[in-house]
């Protein structure tokens, strides 16, 4: 009733700046992640405590963004996909193979039997090769991403679980561990990792249309091909770049844990990836995207998860205050919900 | 895709080859009672089945359904063991919970407009984490009532099923009359063939979406009962992902995963598929559980391919 059109377009004019500040897609995962921490000063002693111990940085917030890294880079991936308006639930099942495969190539004795190298080449092979595979289902054969993608996620674990019998497949060779437990110049090394690749794709699609390709991909799939965009390679390319972050995530993970588990590494990471980057802005109808804001979900979700073990609440908690978030975030992007909530504010 | 009763008859087709290469490899496995024990041990599977069936049916998915299976087996414990409630209250109550919390998510997906697979998903975790809520341990149940639908045997063909597989059965018949006999059954058919043309034909299609939803949750309920039955027991970690393989089934069982195609009853052979795997593996004794896993991958792969090229086909063909 106060609040007229006209009277709300003359306050925006009055602070543009405040008025685009507050509409920036950033603001709201950015908010949600600093009332997290805030959250955090108030009730955990010495949470932005940071020492310096052997060498590298050491405290609660590097414990997080070390924890993040794999989600960080599943949820890059993810964002391609959910960008293209696909979704990969097969993530986790690539992080499961992926590590597998470079635990079996390096063996269980203090030296490696394959060169690093190549066991790493072989992961990350592994892993694109269930990119291909899942890229093929969804371009070529046209099948609905969440059924193609299934497929993978039901046998990849059982291959994966194949491979090992079923065991878990301890490492002793010292060099594996760097990249999920090493640090370099004080910080994670995982975390130069996530840095490298979120700067590869970050220019890609700034420095290239390929971002632009992206995103008319999910905002119409048929525009797209009828203005000549091969959308069939661009479809194959998200999935396969989204795959190869799920099995760098898988290398991480059993580097961190030094070994592999075939049958809970990466368990329901492909949620997690999912909530990240829904968190993050992206919109799950395709199209608009912020590798930045998937970032920041994958931070939202490694705090959350801190902060409820550090508080004592019971970690169980997890997955409602979890699935609660998702049902908030979904409705506050909902068009239908909006007006339902401006016409109450109206009446 | 010449005839719709296609699908299902490949299906048949296939489950009869497992089952007579499978009798011929391992003597003892065609015995009456080894494929009555499919229909024992799979009764909750069959009834989730059912629920999603309705769903993909009409076009959407239900990833909570495992869970809410789990959640209908902890509450059913919780309320037996620490609050002694009557056994049937127990059952009416949970059944009631399963039918609203699918019509919540039925009534998300439909009034603001969200995506059914990311409104489920929430309502997977939103499940689990309320049964971890209620206890992070297995509640074990000695209720009499509950002990005997265990441990009933009742007469068939010369052999026996539990109470949960009549059970099951008998809500499979429901089904096929919901389906394929009511004004309900045709409003699923048609949301599932096209939403638009349903709406513009004045379907009631938002009463018809969220008792999809609602009749998923309300099997999956069910489906938790029966589990309970066969497990005498409530666990937060019961039945993972378990909706993975109602999905296998429903898709097995022939229904097109894009909606408006197939047949309920495909659910049962789907997870007669299914559960013949399983036997096979176990009859083999030196195969391994994870080869489960890879062979229902394998199957869902050629099943969704086949579907999609016989769709690709007829487009071409009504081009044409």
């Amino acid at each position: 009733m106060m609040a007229s059109p006209a009277q709300g377009a003359a306050k925006d004019n009055a602070t543009p700046a405040l008025a685009s500040l507050l509409r920036h897609p950033l603001l709201r995962p950015l908010a949600a992640l600093a009332l997290l921490l805030l959250i955090d000063l108030v009730a955990i002693p010495g949470f932005f405590h940071v020492s310096i111990k052997d060498g590298h940085l050491y405290g609660s917030l590097i414990d997080i963004v070390n924890r993040a890294a794999p989600l960080m880079l599943a949820a890059l991936g993810m964002t391609l996909v959910i960008a293209t308006r696909g979704i990969d639930i097969s993530v986790g099942a690539v992080v499961a193979l992926s590590g597998t495969v470079a635990a079996m190539l390096i063996g269980g004795g203090p030296q490696a039997d394959t060169p690093l190298v190549w066991a790493m080449a072989g992961a990350i092979g592994a892993a694109l090769v269930c990119g291909l595979w899942n890229g093929v289902l969804v371009s070529s054969l046209g099948l609905q991403p969440i059924v193609a993608t299934l497929i993978l996620m039901v046998a990849g674990r059982g291959l994966a679980q194949l491979l090992t019998d079923g065991q878990i497949v301890t490492v002793y060779y010292a060099p594996f561990f760097f990249l999920g437990g090493g640090y370099v110049a004080g910080l994670p090394f995982s975390l130069t990792v996530v840095a490298l690749v979120f700067a590869v794709i970050a220019l890609m699609m700034r420095k290239t249309a390929l971002g632009l390709f992206i995103q008319a991909v999910g905002i119409n799939p048929v525009a797209a091909r009828l203005a000549g965009l091969k959308t069939a390679s661009l479809i194959m390319f998200v999935y396969v770049f989204c795959a190869a972050c799920a099995g760098l995530a898988g290398l991480m993970i059993s580097s961190n844990i030094k070994s592999a588990d075939a049958n809970n590494a990466g368990l329901l990471l492909e949620l997690d990836a999912i909530l990240a980057v829904t968190l993050g802005g992206t919109s799950l109808a395709g199209g608009k995207f912020s590798l930045v804001g998937s970032v920041i979900g994958a931070l939202i979700i490694q705090t959350l998860t801190y902060t409820i073990y550090s508080l004592g609440v019971p970690p169980e908690v997890n997955m409602v205050v979890k699935s609660v978030v998702v049902f908030l975030v979904c409705l506050s992007q909902s068009a239908e919900f909006k007006q339902l909530f401006s016409r109450a504010r109206s009446a | 895709m010449k005839s719709p009763y296609f699908t299902p008859l490949v299906t048949l087709v296939l489950l009869l080859a497992m089952l007579g290469i499978g009798g011929a490899v391992y003597p003892g496995l065609l015995s009456v009672q080894v494929i009555l024990n499919l229909l024992i041990d799979n009764a909750f599977l069959l009834v989730l089945a059912i629920g999603m069936s309705f769903v993909i049916l009409s076009g959407g998915i239900d990833l909570s359904v495992g869970s809410v299976l789990a959640l209908a087996t902890m509450i059913s414990a919780w309320l037996l063991q620490v609050a002694h409630w009557p056994p049937l209250a127990v059952i009416a109550l949970v059944l009631l919970l399963g039918a609203l919390f699918g019509g919540g998510m039925g009534a998300m997906i439909h009034y603001f407009k969200l995506q059914a697979f990311i409104v489920t998903l929430a309502g997977m975790f939103l499940a689990r984490g309320l049964c971890y809520l209620i206890s992070i341990n297995s509640i074990t149940i000695d209720d009499p009532l509950y002990l005997a639908m265990s441990q009933t045997q009742l007469g068939l063909l010369g052999g026996f099923v539990s109470p949960s597989a009549l059970i099951a059965l008998a809500m499979l018949a429901l089904a096929i009359f919901l389906a394929h006999f009511t004004a309900f059954g045709r409003g699923v058919y048609a949301i599932g063939g096209n939403e638009q043309s349903a709406l513009m034909m004045g379907l009631p299609v938002a009463r018809t979406k969220v008792l999809v939803y609602a009749f998923s949750g309300f099997c999956a309920a069910l489906a938790g009962v029966l589990f309970s039955f066969y497990m005498l027991s409530g666990y937060g970690l019961h039945a993972q992902g378990t909706e993975l393989d109602a999905i296998a089934a429903v898709v097995i069982g022939g229904t097109l995963l894009s909606g408006g195609y197939g047949y309920v009853a495909g659910a049962l052979s789907g997870v007669l598929v299914l559960g013949t795997i399983q036997t096979l593996i176990a009859f083999d004794g030196t195969l391994s559980s994870w080869w489960t896993r890879i062979v229902i991958g394998a199957l869902l792969f050629i099943f969704c391919v086949v579907q999609r090229l016989m769709a690709m086909g007829a487009a071409r063909r009504a081009a044409a």
